[in-house]
């Protein structure tokens, strides 16, 4: 607890230990490894951004007058490909588990920090490629590539956007094969399954999908690009092949990719909602048991995207019922967030008002999944923008909202400051409407029948687009803020001290910012996480 | 280091222990646990692949067994001996390591190498001689495909069409075999046979290369007398992996080399 | 543009109105649930706000309330599986006697073909109070055909047919959305569907200059392409007999049996050594090349058009494979002359 004398930085961290750009790109420190994820990502996130408001430029409009439709049809496919594969993906394991597994276990380190720093190169050389393509005018086959037209049809370079893609695979299984053997061997004395942090929980459960899924990417996208290299026909209907086997072999990953994507921002709203509610999670068993139920559900769920792409009736019905099962274990996790908040002592600071925004959001957007494993629904609003609003409501409503919530729960641990209260309370508040501005509309638009991936459209589409693009715009200033104020607080930031919200963990336990080697000596852990009951019933009050 | 390290010193500072562990157990546990988990995600690649695989060779049965025919069953079958008998040497390798016999280590990493470029040796004369065939899918290699015997294409299994056509028994007595438009028709389709012969055994090869790679740095460091009983991790763990890629490969020789190759009728 | 704000898209078909019910349950379940939890943060965040004196409960969780809060989502999610289930099981069956149309997708346009022989380019006219089988195919990449005041969508997909059926019920004039990305046109691949009285419709029917049905022009190519050769009806003949074989079960030389649907047909003409009737060798030339997806529409509706009082054994010899393994060179030898004398007679077209 900060004391009422002047806070301190530490002497020694792990930030200014070494020195010099050798001691960054050759560091073993998981904690460095974050922050160089941090800064790649982040770099994504904007740069997909500035796809999207190019498309919602284009789209306050019904006749396609901004841009040409090739154009178009690149910033959409830019879009996606950058915010799912170099942002989404590695966005909460990569920064916020990199560096919080190895010390919320009570280790020095991962498992394998070479490892770690080799898969941060491997999403570099991922990224090069990606950003190799884009500088050659962009690939426009669409997030999905499917097949016959981004392996005959298209002159844009798939090949070296796909080959990207699959090189940065690997970095999401490097990170996740190190997550795994480091919760598996790397506890500290007394750390037992029951007492890990739920953030464990979750990064783990999304480590199992990472590391079980993303191959079968991997040899998805090499055999897209063997067919287009060498004009064979493996899902080419020229030689015999199989446009719907793409699709299958693409989906069995980049469904439980969604998952990937929304487990580790689940860990992180857990948290948090503890940590501002001064209470032990409610069901914790049921929260952690539910995030493996999702990853292994996940892997069975994936004909879904393909209802109507040619798949027998019967299947469609076997994947129409798992895909509610999978809905299941997500619900109880809401449940079990707001029921830990019930008679708790709950304060608004910013990561908590994250946290309520992902509640409230994930909630409607993982409702509106259930329209779509809906199948004689699903029929309808297949392809149509309801499906944009759906997943833009899980994953940005959703995920991004938690990653922002955990960015700004442990930027006084990462960087020993604190950032302006008031801006950050702002700029959650501004991305909350302009998220909603945003989106909102789409599921009308949706549902009157606006196909995704329109370049034009009618007339009678406008207002709603324009609703949209207005509330992009207020969405864009909640993003850019962050930036703007987190980067202030490095200099001009309070300094933090080890524990500004008193919270449970032992992350908590080390200096703000903690130390190279996390901990002088690895704690015996003797009771479970999220003990907040002991002292606050001994002192009466935070 | 080239101290002997057959007996495992007091505590833990062995000079191969990572400092993120507690200890060397610790070590060789999270080491070798993270060598089952990389395994595991091989085994999801190679099984999407083997998937696609399966599908395609029930839709096109027939030039899926044309295809089978035309590759060489001994090379196959001389392969699948020369690799199991490089997992045998590398078993004996880690055997060596952790019994901290220094020569004996190295004797069989080499014979391990020696197999493993003779498999890889082997592939390159089959892979050569599809070639000669033009029986290498696409139309960007050599003279792109071409199942039914074009010009410059030499060899005896060139002709796929006339080999359905015309086959023979194993006495090389002639029978009864399919029509000419039918048999063009499966020669034509058989192109995906081989898309998936060279994807399946390229991405065999890629790992057997990068594993010899490996293998040339294991063998390094056992002359340098790195390993002994204290220490054998990387020695074990790397034959993990090399007993891996065999058993790829012993999954990948009857489907791709044994199954059907009689035809149907 | 209409001056308020739409929420639906008409409903003009049979089954809009049970997707919109659909929708409207999901919707007021969804409206539920979002309220409820955030009205339930917003009062805990407000009742629960931290005040000094009073400290949090310290509550591990409660497994009855889990039971509670697992089996009332999963009991409410089975009741729109098996709602929706229904309706989609309903719209994957299209009726005996649906209206057939062909519809073929190419970048970036639609072409469709009544069995009048009437075609038609980004429009579909359709009668009123009769149900419409669409059956798709794709010329290039994959598309899909969407017409939301319908409330039906399919994929159409390269190399097989897919199909779609619908029952209009209210005359006006609607969208057809091309709703796969198909590359640069994607958003100009729409089309306008016309449903129209039935007296209309065969007003608009007659109206057109239609160069015969889609049935007679199949009956000239079967002629053209020499199919009548060895599709005969006789003993000797070396095809199966097709008159009836649309819509039944057929057995092949690996015992497999199939159905003798669209996909069936085509996949014959244009690979006709993938499956092989049981009694036959596999001798028939194919037609890759030669014809294009229009002929194929044609030769297939000509084939489903061929009267099923004609229908006899699909082998007519007295006992199956009495061709014997000498007889095959003879009848390929036949053939090979045929074709030679077909190709010097008339150039062969490569598919658009």
């Amino acid at each position: 607890m900060s004391t009422a004398t002047q806070t301190v930085m530490p002497e020694k961290h792990y930030l200014n230990e070494f020195f010099g750009i050798r001691s960054w790109l050759l560091t073993k420190d998981h904690k460095r490894i974050a922050i160089l994820y941090l800064l790649t990502i982040s770099f994504f996130f904007f740069l997909g951004g500035l796809f999207a408001s190019l498309i919602r430029l284009e789209l306050l409009t019904p006749a396609g007058d901004l841009f040409q439709s090739d154009t178009y049809n690149k910033l959409f496919t830019m879009h996606g490909v950058n915010m799912i594969f170099f942002f989404l993906i590695p966005s909460v394991p990569a920064v916020l588990g990199n560096f919080l597994v190895p010390i919320m276990v009570g280790a020095r380190d991962l498992a394998f920090p070479k490892i770690n720093l080799l898969s941060w190169y491997i999403f570099i050389a991922g990224a090069a490629f990606a950003l190799t393509a884009l500088l050659y005018g962009g690939v426009d086959t669409g997030w999905t590539f499917y097949t016959p037209l981004s392996s005959g049809y298209l002159r844009t370079p798939v090949i070296v956007m796909g080959v990207g893609i699959l090189i940065a695979g690997f970095a999401s299984i490097f990170t996740g094969l190190n997550f795994i053997v480091t919760v598996h061997r790397m506890r500290a004395p007394g750390m037992t399954w029951g007492r890990l942090p739920l953030f464990v929980w979750a990064n783990y459960a999304a480590s199992l999908i990472m590391v079980l899924g993303t191959p079968v990417l991997a040899i998805t996208l090499i055999l897209l690009v063997l067919e287009r290299g060498f004009h064979i026909g493996i899902f080419d209907p020229k030689l015999g092949g199989d446009p719907v086997l793409f699709q299958h072999m693409f989906w069995f990953y980049s469904h439980p990719a969604v998952y990937i994507m929304i487990l580790p921002g689940m860990g992180v709203i857990s948290e948090i909602i503890t940590c501002f509610s001064r209470k032990r999670v409610f069901g914790y068993t049921f929260i952690a048991f539910s995030s493996i139920a999702i990853a292994v559900f996940g892997f069975v769920v994936w004909a879904h995207h393909m209802f109507v792409a040619g798949i027998s009736t019967y299947s469609a019905m076997v994947f129409s019922l798992l895909s509610y099962a999978v809905a299941i274990p997500s619900a109880v996790k809401v449940f079990n967030w707001i029921a830990t908040m019930y008679k708790g002592s709950v304060s608004y600071d910013t990561p908590m008002l994250y946290a309520f925004g992902f509640i409230g959001l994930f909630t409607i957007g993982g409702l509106t999944g259930l329209f779509l494993a809906a199948l004689g629904l699903d029929v309808h609003i297949h392809d149509t923008y309801f499906v944009i609003a759906h997943f833009h409501y899980v994953m940005v409503g959703g995920m991004v909202m938690a990653y922002l919530g955990g960015l700004h729960f442990w930027w006084p641990k990462i960087t020993g400051r604190i950032y302006p209260e008031f801006w950050a309370k702002l700029a959650a508040l501004i991305t909350f409407i302009g998220f909603n501005l945003t989106f909102f509309p789409q599921f009308i638009l949706g549902y009157l029948g606006m196909p995704r991936r329109y370049h034009s459209y009618p007339e009678e589409f406008q207002v709603l687009n324009v609703l949209s693009s207005a509330g992009a715009s207020i969405l864009a200033v909640g993003f850019i803020l962050p930036l703007i104020y987190l980067l202030w607080s490095l200099r001009y930031g309070e300094i933090a001290g080890p524990n500004p919200w008193s919270a449970k963990g032992l992350e908590w336990t080390t200096s703000s910012p903690p130390p190279t080697h996390n901990f002088d000596v690895i704690p015996v852990v003797t009771e479970g996480p999220y003990n907040y009951g002991d002292d606050e019933e001994a002192a009466g009050v935070h | 280091m080239s101290t002997n390290q057959t007996t495992a010193p007091a505590t833990g500072h062995h000079p191969a222990w990572a400092h993120q562990f507690e200890n060397m157990q610790q070590q060789k546990e999270a080491s070798s646990f993270g060598m089952w988990v990389f395994l595991l995600t091989e085994i999801m690649m190679f099984g999407g692949l083997f998937t696609a695989y399966m599908i395609y060779r029930i839709k096109f049965y027939d030039a899926f067994v044309a295809g089978s025919s035309s590759i060489n069953v001994q090379w196959g079958f001389g392969n699948t001996l020369v690799l199991i008998g490089s997992s045998f040497t590398m078993a004996m390798a880690v055997w060596a390591a952790h019994k901290g016999k220094r020569m004996q280590q190295v004797v069989y990493l080499v014979l391990t190498m020696v197999l493993g470029t003779a498999f890889l040796g082997v592939k390159a004369v089959e892979y050569k001689a599809k070639y000669d065939e033009c029986h290498i899918p696409g139309q960007v290699i050599g003279k792109g495909f071409n199942a039914t015997g074009g010009p410059g294409c030499s060899g005896e299994g060139a002709n796929i069409a006339e080999e359905l056509e015309h086959p023979k028994t194993l006495a090389g007595k002639e029978v009864a075999g399919k029509p000419r438009a039918a048999a063009e028709q499966i020669a034509r389709q058989s192109e995906l046979f081989f898309v998936f012969y060279f994807a399946m055994t390229g991405l065999h090869a890629t790992h057997m290369i990068i594993g010899l790679g490996v293998l040339a740095w294991i063998l390094r460091r056992a002359w340098k007398s790195e390993f002994g009983p204290a220490y054998y991790t990387p020695v074990e763990n790397f034959g993990l992996y090399w007993h891996f890629v065999d058993i790829v490969w012993i999954y990948l020789f009857p489907l791709l080399y044994l199954i059907n190759r009689i035809p149907h009728h | 543009m209409q001056p308020k704000l739409p929420l639906f898209p008409e409903q003009a078909s049979t089954i809009a109105g049970q997707v919109d019910s659909l929708y409207i349950f999901l919707v007021l379940i969804t409206a539920f649930f979002s309220l409820l939890i955030g009205a339930l943060i917003l009062f805990f965040a407000v009742k629960y706000k931290r005040k000094p004196g009073r400290p949090a409960e310290q509550i591990h969780g409660s497994t009855l309330l889990e039971i509670v809060w697992t089996s009332i989502p999963l009991g409410i999610s089975m009741v729109i599986f098996v709602w929706a289930a229904a309706i989609f099981y309903h719209m994957q069956r299209p009726p005996a006697n649906a209206m057939e149309i062909y519809g073929v997708g190419k970048q970036w346009m639609w072409k469709f073909e009544h069995q009048g022989g009437q075609r038609e380019i980004n429009s579909l006219h359709v009668p009123t109070g009769r149900p419409v089988k669409v059956t798709l195919i794709s010329q290039d990449v994959i598309h899909d055909f969407f017409v939301p005041a319908f409330r039906v969508k399919q994929d159409v997909l390269p190399n097989r047919y897919t199909y779609t059926w619908f029952e209009a019920t209210k005359p006006g004039t609607y969208h057809l959305f091309c709703s796969q990305y198909c590359g640069t046109k994607h958003s100009a691949m729409i089309g306008d569907v016309v449903v129209m009285t039935p007296e209309d419709y065969e007003a608009w029917l007659a109206s057109g200059k239609a160069e015969g049905s889609l049935a007679s022009s199949g009956e000239k190519l079967f002629q053209q392409l020499g199919c009548a050769t060895c599709h005969r009806g006789d003993s000797g003949a070396r095809g199966p007999n097709l008159p009836g074989l649309y819509g039944r079960s057929v057995r092949l030389t690996d015992d497999r049996t199939v159905v003798a649907d669209d996909n069936y047909i085509r996949e014959s003409i244009l690979l006709p050594n993938a499956k092989i009737v049981s009694g036959f060798q596999p001798i028939m030339p194919t037609f890759q090349g030669v014809v294009k997806e229009d002929d194929l529409v044609q030769l297939i509706a000509y084939i489903k058009s061929l009267p099923p009082e004609d229908a006899g054994p699909l082998n007519n010899r007295t006992s199956p494979g009495m061709i014997r393994d000498s007889e095959v060179t003879n009848i390929q030898k036949q053939m090979r002359q045929e074709n030679q004398d077909k190709a010097a007679s008339k150039p062969s077209g490569k598919q658009p």
